[in-house]
């Protein structure tokens, strides 16, 4: 059955390891539905690749085992299959709305724990964390109120308990 | 050596000396001067041959990576010089060819403004190398070359590229040598679970029904690997069958082989894969050559898989024991183990599936109808292999046709003698890889088994063999079609013979002559013999033009979409049905 899996990849940070990973996943014909990438390590230069991608099980085993292939990558995981992954996003979202819909979203952000990071007479701009779920769920309670642009982060993930990637 | 100071230039062909490599094909433009230059200075005992084209540079590299276990090395300028050299890389990583390519790049400050000669090298080699490097500073250079053999050479093998930027060719830096560099984190896993190993013996020794398939990664693990396989198969007494790149690997002649497998094996190796209930793969990859359809392959078997690319394990089909390592490793644990614990197999299951097998065998899937008036390919390739037996040959092809009946009708005793493109498929790459096995075995006979439509597509590498007095043979199986095209259109395509006739061929002979090479054609079965020994006895390059049956098709042969035990044996039963999901197959 096809499901969403976030898969978290540790790389040797060099030039090029982003496009080897991602050609790697296109050429091979998966998706992506989000991506994050930033360094980890400095000392060391490792940096840490999440993605999200759809497919069933076996198809991201293969993925994963084709990813180990790389040079540059040390380890590659699915988060979501361990079921202990905790996963964020972050969201800033614009709402351009006058009147009762510019209050309603004020409320519903506090609802959310969303905090304001700008605002003028007719717009905020929202910022919120969260699972992809609650981004979502904001999104959506948002559109009718003057949603007018949002910008994602991509998911970023990590595995709960003591133990080390 | 710690370190010292040197030019880019200068660090390149260190580092070749202190890899021991002494022999470069390549072709000079403007973005690998410098390195030219360090060439014609002459101070290291490097021997350069000039191909004609970057493609034959990397596919005689790849010839001479094949036939003797080291890694092949080519050098080529930027832009059109690398981009020219993608086909023979990206053959190299079909194939599991260790391959350094060295490639010019426009001066650093040029790099991204569309400079002359320029291109995105590291990009466009990206998937179809192992890996590769753009070298940003002269400090870097000597690391990444060590890394780049090493990454070449070490787990599966696989081409790496190095794209050097002229100015850094220039620059003068330190040089570190290799011994001191270790790759950060590639630490390829060479020995397997001895556990699993244990599990793996333990279905062995319980099989009825067992059959060992052998495939590339047996040749790419070394000779040790090849005499702890027939060791192995030996001390087990089960039949065994191989890949197209594994021939050789176990004695073509000897009585427990099967042949090769596949879309054109033999029917007892493909009956034999079908009902088997062991099937031991040893540096295979279940290939769709192979597998065939994939939800009835051998449907009845527990499955051993031996491979050192863990991504290979459960790809196309799932296996019951995976033993990641490298094969030599692998089988030297197998038979400590299988020695000290004495292990025996089931003897009289064993038995009486040989009888089942031997009963496939009388089949003679091989078979052909020979013709006293045009000759026959297999007959062409029979004598070839007849008179050539005991010369310890290496033969190369390009890709069709010929090739699978070169496979099937010449037998190969030895590891590394067989030079095929198997994967990728190339046409064009008999003859430059045949250059490249001259090169390794200067006084073995070297024989590209071609096609007069893939010869075509390097032939300019006649050039180079005349040039460096390389006395290659081209014995070409000319039907004058695209003889594999033509089979296919003929079998699924109601007989369309859509653009796969060569109506304008040259004169082979006459082609030779304009060489500088000798030209033999050949047109009767009655004089064939003497031709090809004309062909041995010649000391210099040779193209042979053997005109053969226009309509010959390879048999056996499993149709797309069927399965193992679904062969069509020949001419009789041509015209069953191919389904439309088979025909979208290629």
């Amino acid at each position: 059955m096809e499901s969403k899996h976030t898969v978290s990849v540790l790389v040797d940070n060099e030039p090029g390891v982003l496009a080897r990973v991602i050609g790697l996943i296109s050429g091979r014909g998966y998706n992506i539905d989000s991506l994050s990438v930033a360094e980890v390590d400095a000392e060391s230069h490792i940096s840490r690749i999440t993605f999200v991608t759809l497919g069933n099980e076996e198809t991201i085993n293969k993925m994963i085992a084709q990813l180990q292939k790389l040079i540059p990558v040390k380890k590659a995981i699915n988060i979501t299959l361990d079921k202990k992954g905790i996963e964020r996003e972050m969201a800033l979202v614009k709402v351009v709305a006058t009147g009762d819909k510019r209050v309603e979203s004020l409320r519903l952000s506090d609802a959310f724990r969303a905090k304001v990071i700008d605002t003028t007479h007719d717009s905020f701009v929202f910022e919120l964390n969260g699972s992809p779920v609650k981004i979502d769920a904001f999104i959506d309670l948002m559109t009718p109120l003057g949603l007018s642009e949002i910008s994602r982060t991509g998911v970023v993930a990590i595995a709960r308990g003591s133990e080390k990637l | 050596m710690v370190s010292i100071q040197l030019t880019g230039a200068e660090m390149v062909l260190q580092a070749f000396e202190d890899h021991k490599v002494d022999t470069l094909f390549g072709y000079p433009g403007g973005a690998v001067l410098p390195i030219y230059d360090e060439l014609a200075k002459g101070k290291n005992s490097i021997h350069h041959y000039l191909v004609r084209h970057e493609q034959g540079a990397a596919h005689a590299a790849e010839g001479y990576a094949r036939s003797s276990g080291k890694v092949g090395v080519l050098l080529v300028t930027s832009g059109p010089g690398v981009t020219n050299a993608v086909t023979g890389l990206a053959d190299a990583m079909m194939d599991s060819i260790p391959l350094v390519c060295i490639s010019g790049q426009v001066p650093s400050h040029l790099i991204g403004t569309d400079a002359f000669q320029e291109c995105d090298a590291v990009g466009i080699t990206r998937p179809c190398t192992k890996h590769n490097w753009l070298v940003k500073d002269i400090n870097d250079l000597s690391r990444i070359l060590h890394e780049a053999f090493y990454v070449a050479a070490s787990g599966r093998p696989g081409p790496v590229l190095v794209d050097i930027p002229k100015d850094i060719q220039f620059q003068t830096g330190t040089y570190i040598g290799p011994e001191t560099i270790k790759h950060k984190s590639y630490r390829p896993k060479l020995k397997a679970n001895i556990d699993k190993i244990d599990e793996a013996l333990k279905l062995i020794i319980s099989a009825k029904k067992p059959i060992f398939y052998t495939g590339g990664g047996v040749i790419n693990s070394g000779n040790a690997a090849v005499q702890l396989l027939r060791e192995f198969v030996r001390l087990t007494g089960f039949p065994i069958t191989s890949t197209l790149q594994g021939l050789g690997a176990f004695p073509g002649d000897d009585n427990q082989f099967l042949g090769m497998l596949g879309m054109h094996g033999t029917y007892e190796a493909n009956m034999a894969m079908h009902d088997c209930d062991l099937l031991i793969n040893i540096g295979a990859r279940f290939d769709d050559r192979i597998t065939g359809k994939v939800d009835e392959f051998s449907p009845h078997s527990k499955k051993i898989h031996i491979d050192i690319d863990p991504s290979s394990i459960n790809k196309t089909i799932k296996v019951d024991v995976p033993l990641v390592g490298d094969v030599a490793h692998v089988l030297e644990d197998a038979i400590k183990l299988w020695k000290s614990n004495v292990y025996k197999v089931d003897k009289i299951s064993v038995k009486s599936w040989w009888g089942i097998i031997d009963n496939w065998r009388k089949t003679d899937s091989l078979s052909f109808a020979v013709d006293k008036k045009v000759i026959k390919p297999q007959y062409a390739i029979q004598r070839l292999y007849e008179l050539t037996k005991d010369k310890d040959c290496y033969i190369t092809t390009e890709v069709g046709q010929h090739q699978m009946w070169a496979a099937q009708h010449y037998k190969f005793n030895k590891p590394n003698r067989w030079i095929t493109s198997g994967g990728l498929g190339t046409m064009g790459f008999g003859l430059p890889a045949a250059i490249g096995a001259q090169v390794a075995h200067p006084d073995k006979l070297v024989i590209d088994i071609a096609g007069e439509a893939s010869i075509l597509m390097c032939i300019q590498e006649m050039s180079t063999a005349i040039q460096h007095q390389l006395p290659v043979k081209v014995f070409i199986i000319n039907n004058q079609y695209m003889g594999m095209v033509r089979q296919w259109q003929e079998l699924l395509h109601d007989k369309r013979y859509s653009h796969s006739y060569t109506d304008a061929l040259p004169d082979f002979v006459k082609l030779a002559e304009a060489y500088g090479a000798k030209g033999i054609r050949v047109q009767s079965p009655a004089d064939l013999d003497k031709g090809i020994q004309e062909m041995i006895d010649y000391k210099g390059p040779v193209i042979f033009d053997c005109v053969v049956d226009q309509n010959e098709n390879v048999y056996p042969m499993i149709p797309s979409g069927k399965a193992h035990n679904q062969m069509l044996l020949g001419k009789d039963n041509e015209d069953k049905e191919i389904s439309l999901e088979g025909k979208t197959l290629v």
